[in-house]
């Protein structure tokens, strides 16, 4: 893509959608009658290649789909999954809606900001490595507390086990 | 990964048979337990038979409407002029429910083999599974599963897609749901047109849930005379249903039971009751988006759909939300509301104000701040969110709440008189 069409802005951009990542999308594309459909999969890849999606990326993506900076900004601030500011290196996701809340998840999030250091929801430690967020519903009521770890889906999480799987991502 | 229990001896065990058996998600596994042979007879048969078979059976949707299956099928047209659509919904984030998670981890092949018989029955090619974002873990051995089904080529001309959810609970809404996956904000569309008239890109289109279709193999294999004898109470409910229970239960997890088993049986049989030295205080039977029961009427409800309705609350999706006696109602109520205010999808003014509203309410209540006349307001706010909106959400929200206020009223007084001690901050 031709750097004029970019936002305003001086520093330098680096395309997401380049050698194999661009291959990926393109056999995404392959899977429905129009482009727009691949925008929930294009946003994914953003954030796989960089950790969050940035207006500039939000720019690129339109571009490769052929839609506006604006439309995609309106699809990419409708879902929670994706990040529209940089996170910690590891992002924890602790359910609190009413199954697990009966079962303590409330603790269990009080845990994760204790020893990750990252002291709130939604801010991230000092150090980078923790963001730490509560959220709705993650489907998994039986096996309370739930906790998405990056892409990793823990179950039954309970305070005291929550050092440990702190230590295992350090 | 949690492993599930074995089963219960008053289970009638059908979609959860191969539930913790890891071999069965294998293609080979699964074909050496008798998977696909229903895809191959299936996919011989005339299209029209299919959903006649599935009609006949009286299976109905397992997403929460319950709607029957082989009727919503035969709406789509019989001879495509233009392309149709199977959108398998795997969106599962109704609080309470955890069943399609359970069926896409143990047994992803009987999924895809449901799936690609429904499409078959409704004469579509392209078949996207939509599974939400977080289910990182179905996720892996749903690709896995379809690679492998793929390799083998299964699924003749019909081509089977996972796409990934982002985070939004409105996108289990099956307009919303096809919206998102053409690339737009999950908000749901007025109806008509129905998605069999015009669906995803527009063109003719099924939406099915995953448990609905996991059991269209079963039917076929065993005749839709067999399904309809799993009935225990009201005919009109034929087959299992999976139950998933949380909250305060001994024994939370997954249970298949024949439609019309007594709840009562459920919760203090098979899920091993309350914890010790506890009482149950209150049931949500069908997820949480119908109304709550007391302890008397928990008792006495048979789940199925008749059933349910009969207590004044609905079997829905079936996630059993179980709460004894240390539950505070009023808390749990607050976050309930508060899971549809952040669901909301907002473009209906009833909802995006009113569950915002409702919320902001119950967190004063629970602060120690409200009045008595909040709880008319509730009510006034409940009726107004009820019945007119585009989408079914916001009567979700106003669900719990009415039902809470009518059973348990007493547990909001007590906040506002200054009875009980606030535990929210003012």
């Amino acid at each position: 893509m031709s750097a004029t069409h970019l936002p305003a802005g001086t520093e330098a951009y680096e395309p997401v959608f380049v050698g194999r990542t661009l291959e990926e999308l393109q056999k995404v594309l392959a899977r429905y009658p129009t482009k727009q459909a691949a925008l929930l999969p294009a946003l994914w890849l953003v954030q796989r290649e960089r950790g969050w999606i940035s207006d500039r990326n939000m720019a690129e993506v339109a571009e490769v789909l052929s839609l506006t900076p604006a439309y995609v900004k309106g699809v990419v601030t409708f879902y929670t999954m994706y990040h529209q500011h940089p996170v910690g290196k590891h992002f924890v996701q602790v359910c609190t809606t009413s199954p697990c809340n009966l079962c303590g998840a409330e603790d269990v999030v009080r845990a994760f900001l204790k020893t990750t250091g990252a002291g709130e929801p939604g801010a991230t430690s000092p150090d980078g490595s923790w963001t730490v967020i509560e959220v709705e519903c993650l489907g998994a009521c039986g096996f309370a507390t739930p906790v998405l770890v990056d892409e990793d889906f823990i179950e039954s999480v309970t305070p005291e086990k929550v050092p440990e799987i702190v230590r295992k991502y350090r | 990964m949690g492993f599930p229990h074995k089963p219960h001896p008053k289970e009638t065990v059908v979609l959860s048979k191969y539930f913790g058996d890891a071999e069965a998600r294998s293609l080979k596994g699964w074909k050496k337990r008798g998977g696909y042979e229903m895809l191959e007879k299936a996919l011989a048969m005339d299209p029209n038979a299919v959903t006649e078979e599935v009609k006949a059976s009286g299976l109905r949707g397992r997403g929460g409407a319950g709607f029957p299956t082989g009727l919503k099928w035969s709406f789509m047209p019989k001879e495509p002029k233009k392309p149709h659509y199977l959108c398998v919904n795997a969106d599962e984030s109704e609080p309470g429910t955890f069943k399609d998670r359970e069926i896409m981890r143990w047994t992803p092949h009987g999924l895809l083999e449901g799936s690609v018989i429904a499409a078959h029955a409704i004469r579509a090619k392209t078949v996207y599974v939509y599974i939400r974002g977080e289910f990182t873990e179905p996720w892996t051995i749903m690709e896995q599963a379809l690679a492998e089904a793929n390799g083998a080529k299964l699924f003749g001309d019909i081509k089977v897609y996972l796409h990934r959810g982002a985070g939004a609970y409105i996108c289990g809404e099956e307009t919303a749901l096809m919206n998102s996956i053409e690339g737009k904000r999950g908000n749901p569309r007025i109806k008509p047109p129905f998605p069999a008239a015009a669906g995803v890109f527009g063109m003719p289109t099924t939406i099915n849930n995953v448990e609905t279709l996991a059991a269209v193999p079963h039917i076929l294999k065993n005749g839709a005379e067999w399904y309809k004898k799993l009935c225990l109470s009201n005919p009109k409910s034929t087959g299992t249903k999976l139950l998933s229970i949380c909250g305060h239960i001994a024994q939370p997890g997954n249970y298949e039971v024949t439609m019309g088993f007594p709840l009562k049986d459920l919760l203090y049989e098979c899920a091993g009751g309350m914890r010790p030295g506890r009482t149950l205080k209150a049931c949500i039977p069908g997820g949480s988006s119908v109304p709550m029961l007391n302890r008397e009427e928990t008792e006495s409800t048979l789940l199925d759909y008749e059933g349910c309705v009969e207590r004044g609350t609905m079997l829905g999706s079936g996630g059993v939300i179980v709460f004894d006696d240390t539950a505070d109602m009023v808390y749990q109520t607050m976050r309930l509301a508060r899971f549809y205010a952040h669901e909301s999808c907002a473009q209906c003014t009833q909802c995006r104000e009113g569950t915002a509203w409702t919320t902001k309410i119950l967190e004063r209540i629970l602060a120690g701040q409200g009045k008595m006349s909040d709880l008319d307001l509730l009510l006034e706010l409940a009726d107004n969110m009820t019945g007119k909106t585009i989408c079914v959400l916001s009567d979700s929200c106003a669900a719990p709440v009415v039902s809470a206020l009518k059973r348990f009223r007493s547990e909001f007084e007590d906040y506002i008189a200054g009875r009980r001690k606030p535990v929210l901050a003012a």
